[in-house]
């Protein structure tokens, strides 16, 4: 008798534990409450974007929120997304963005505040804050002072997937053309150089972006330049201040445009994200430097010629300059969700943000939608989310090793994507022409520029 | 003359309501649509006189601070020199190009030469920009068939749009492939319509063909050519497609034309006040065109209806 009371009481103790913990704090969690609300989202076409689209109807049958989803293609995203969010018409409840941009909306006063939601009893219990890898989350923070680093103030965004920029090379064709994988810059010149010309005519070592635009600044560009030390701006006296023209900033881009010149495309300058993943696939480039999703995605079985051949190596860093590989760094590219301060649904909203950044649908869309570059925890440290990458070699340690040292290293301010635009222009210039008697004169003349750009920001 | 008459020839002089405003309701569809395109002319250029941004919650009136601005930079005077030379280039090997094979086409009536006619107009049924993303592959110095093609003539890598230096003519030859048939369909539907009496009797009097040409179809069909230049030179100043899909108006401020400049502070920098003054000096540069062309095309009507010299 006894025995059976132990164990009756035993069991109420179990199943009293079970109401008690996680399952009955989100059965509390009334996901209702907006049932019968209809919200419109605009993304860009991407992955993560994707993977929203899949779980939309399953959003739908749990809140009774209906989306109006679209999204576009990344080439003119931002430019449709400007002028929606500058009509404050409140048309667009959600959107995507990165942090760089969010400078830019949270200074004009398109995005709300996070904070209004974070924490309330509008946000359940299983969402969890705390998980998310701090230096994406505080990626998407800032006070709106131009000058200030990031991490600080309101969060503007949450992350939806974080890019950092390592270098993925061919392993088949490094093998044989018996090239060590390039650790340091110096290497990386020199493989870069070799690699000319490897599979027949147009083929090249490495691949990295070129056009005119931001794009081709924050990737590659801006980890180099931060590992060899070199800084966008400094305050000096209450004011931005460029430091393009420093000697790391002038040493580093000498490197960079004999890299581009003789290890690079021939077409260089016409070079997006999509065209260094499209050569690298193809085996017309045998390395490329950029967000390690693009490598990641060329490897998957199936998805281009040379997949499964790809390796990921780290942040190739400048020996010459007395850097070590603790020294390396890697700009950070945040897609975020945002949303716009002119919506007239904001809990509804809220309630989709919440619903897409959660852990289990991370878990889901990190392991099997092929969203790898996860923001949260729990997930990247989750034996499926191991599972589902080892594949890639050199991958989760790559990523994990340098997401260390990650962050945003350019400037906060509301100019970025002015400052950025003549950045690479300059840098097109430098390796198409001879207009520039040297580096150091052209950045000069970039510092000239971009102190002029921001010639009415008050620092403090 | 009475009273009674005087009220009598009034009232036989009066003219019915009716008659009286039918004017004005003939051209009043004309003058609602015409203050449809006047406003936001007009909104404009009081945009250009203000600091409008999207970044910022209002806007100001700066005067004349930004056509100060863009007439002492050198990114207006290069995309001037751009816009121009893009569009006097393109449309002069359009309209020789659409002329000869127009010419050529007409002299035929075969099988192939329906095929032909058919055919050459492909091109203006792709979007700009798709043509141009598939040109973008075809030049590709990896992967491109143009590349494949020069390597047989011992050119290897050639830039294309990735230097500076021939970066406006890529440009220019994508925009020839779209746009010639266009200059082809108008010049043949001129071609039709030339009475053929003169020629008949040129042929009796034993004219060759070039003389034919030159004295015959040319003057003919000049008011043809005219429209055909009038519409292609405005498109061509204002190209913006193919460049933005190509480089991005890149390397550089290569192919910065006045549209992509405009574009750049409007949308990517978010600062109208400072992007409409360059809009509003291709419209000027445009109606100038327009104006000359189309005093041209009245001349040479008249001429080839014999009505003037």
């Amino acid at each position: 008798m006894k025995k059976a009371v132990a164990m009756l009481l035993a069991g109420l103790m179990v199943a009293s534990s079970l109401t008690v913990t996680v399952p009955a704090a989100e059965e509390e969690f009334d996901w209702k409450k907006f049932d019968g609300e209809e919200i419109t989202v605009l993304f860009s076409e991407h992955t993560y974007a994707d993977a929203v689209e899949a779980k939309l109807d399953e959003f739908t049958e749990k809140t009774g929120i209906k989306v109006n989803y679209s999204s576009m293609p990344e080439g003119n995203y931002f430019e449709k997304l400007n002028v929606e969010l500058s009509s404050h018409s409140g048309s667009i409840d959600v959107f995507m963005t990165g942090a760089y941009q969010s400078w830019e909306y949270a200074t004009a006063g398109n995005l709300e505040p996070l904070e209004n939601f974070i924490d309330t009893d509008l946000t359940s219990p299983e969402w969890k804050y705390d998980d998310f890898i701090p230096a994406v989350i505080n990626a998407l923070k800032w006070d709106l002072v131009p000058g200030h680093p990031v991490g600080e103030g309101s969060q503007w965004a949450l992350p939806m997937g974080w890019e950092v920029n390592i270098l993925t090379y061919n392993k088949r064709v490094l093998e044989e053309k018996g090239l060590p994988v390039p650790e340091t810059a110096e290497q990386l010149l020199e493989d870069a150089k070799a690699l000319q010309e490897f599979n027949g005519t147009g083929s090249y070592g490495l691949a990295v972006r070129g056009l005119p635009d931001w794009g081709t600044i924050h990737p590659a560009y801006m980890s180099l330049y931060s590992t060899w030390g070199a800084k966008d701006f400094e305050i000096e006296d209450g004011k931005l201040v460029s430091k393009v023209n420093s000697p790391e900033a002038v040493a580093m881009t000498e490197y960079w445009v004999d890299l581009v010149k003789n290890g690079g495309a021939p077409q260089w300058a016409t070079y997006g994200w999509e065209m260094c993943g499209a050569d690298l696939g193809a085996g017309k480039a045998a390395m490329m430097w950029d967000a390690d999703r693009g490598g990641y995605t060329q490897n998957v079985e199936g998805a281009s010629a040379e997949a499964g051949n790809f390796a990921f190596g780290m942040v190739p860093y400048p020996e010459s300059a007395g850097k070590t590989a603790d020294d390396m760094r890697s700009n950070l590219w945040v897609w975020s969700m945002a949303m716009n301060a002119d919506s007239a649904k904001k809990d509804a909203a809220w309630y989709f943000m919440q619903y897409f950044t959660s852990p289990e649908f991370m878990l889901w869309s990190g392991t099997e939608a092929a969203c790898t570059d996860t923001p949260r925890t729990s997930v990247l440290e989750s034996e499926e989310y191991k599972n589902s990458v080892a594949s890639a070699e050199g991958y989760y340690e790559a990523f994990s090793k340098v997401s260390e040292n990650a962050s945003i290293f350019f400037t906060a301010q509301p100019y970025f994507t002015e400052t950025t635009t003549e950045w690479a222009k300059t840098l097109q210039k430098l390796v198409t022409t001879d207009e520039y008697a040297s580096v150091q004169d052209a950045m000069d003349e970039l510092k000239e520029v971009m102190d002029e750009m921001v010639s009415d920001l008050e620092v403090e | 003359m009475s009273e009674q008459n005087k009220g009598g020839k009034s009232q036989l002089n009066k003219v019915p309501f009716g008659t009286r405003v039918r004017p004005y309701l003939i051209v009043a569809p004309s003058l609602i649509i015409t203050i449809g395109i006047m406003v936001p002319f007009v909104m404009a250029i009081w945009y250009s006189l203000t600091n409008y941004s999207f970044k910022l919650p209002t806007h100001k009136f700066v005067g004349l601070k930004n056509w100060v601005d863009m007439l002492t930079s050198t990114d207006f005077w290069n995309a001037l020199k751009v816009s121009l030379m893009y569009g006097v280039i393109s449309t002069a090997i359009e309209m020789l190009l659409g002329l000869g094979v127009a010419i050529l086409l007409n002299n035929l009536n075969n099988k192939l030469s329906r095929v032909l006619r058919v055919l050459l107009v492909f091109p203006l049924m792709v979007a700009p920009v798709t043509a141009t993303i598939v040109w973008q592959l075809m030049l590709n110095s990896s992967v491109g068939i143009v590349e494949k093609l020069f390597n047989i003539f011992g050119v290897y890598n050639f830039p294309w749009a990735a230097s500076p230096k021939t970066a406006l003519l890529t440009v220019i030859m994508i925009d020839v492939w779209i746009n010639t048939a266009f200059i082809i369909l108008l010049v043949l539907a001129g071609l039709q319509s030339l009475p053929k009496s003169p020629f008949e009797s040129a042929k009796i009097d034993g004219g060759n063909a070039w003389f034919n040409f030159v004295n015959l179809t040319l003057p003919m069909l000049k008011p043809s050519l005219y429209i055909a230049l009038l519409f292609r030179l405005m498109a061509a100043l204002q190209e913006y497609a193919v460049i933005f899909a190509l480089t991005k108006g890149g390397p550089g401020d290569t192919l910065m034309s006045l549209s992509l400049t405009a574009y750049q502070k409007g949308f990517k920098f978010q600062k109208f006040g400072a992007a409409i003054p360059f809009i509003l000096v291709l419209w000027l540069v445009i109606n100038v065109a327009a104006k000359r062309i189309v005093k041209l095309q009245r001349n040479a009507q008249k001429q080839a209806a014999g009505l003037e010299d």
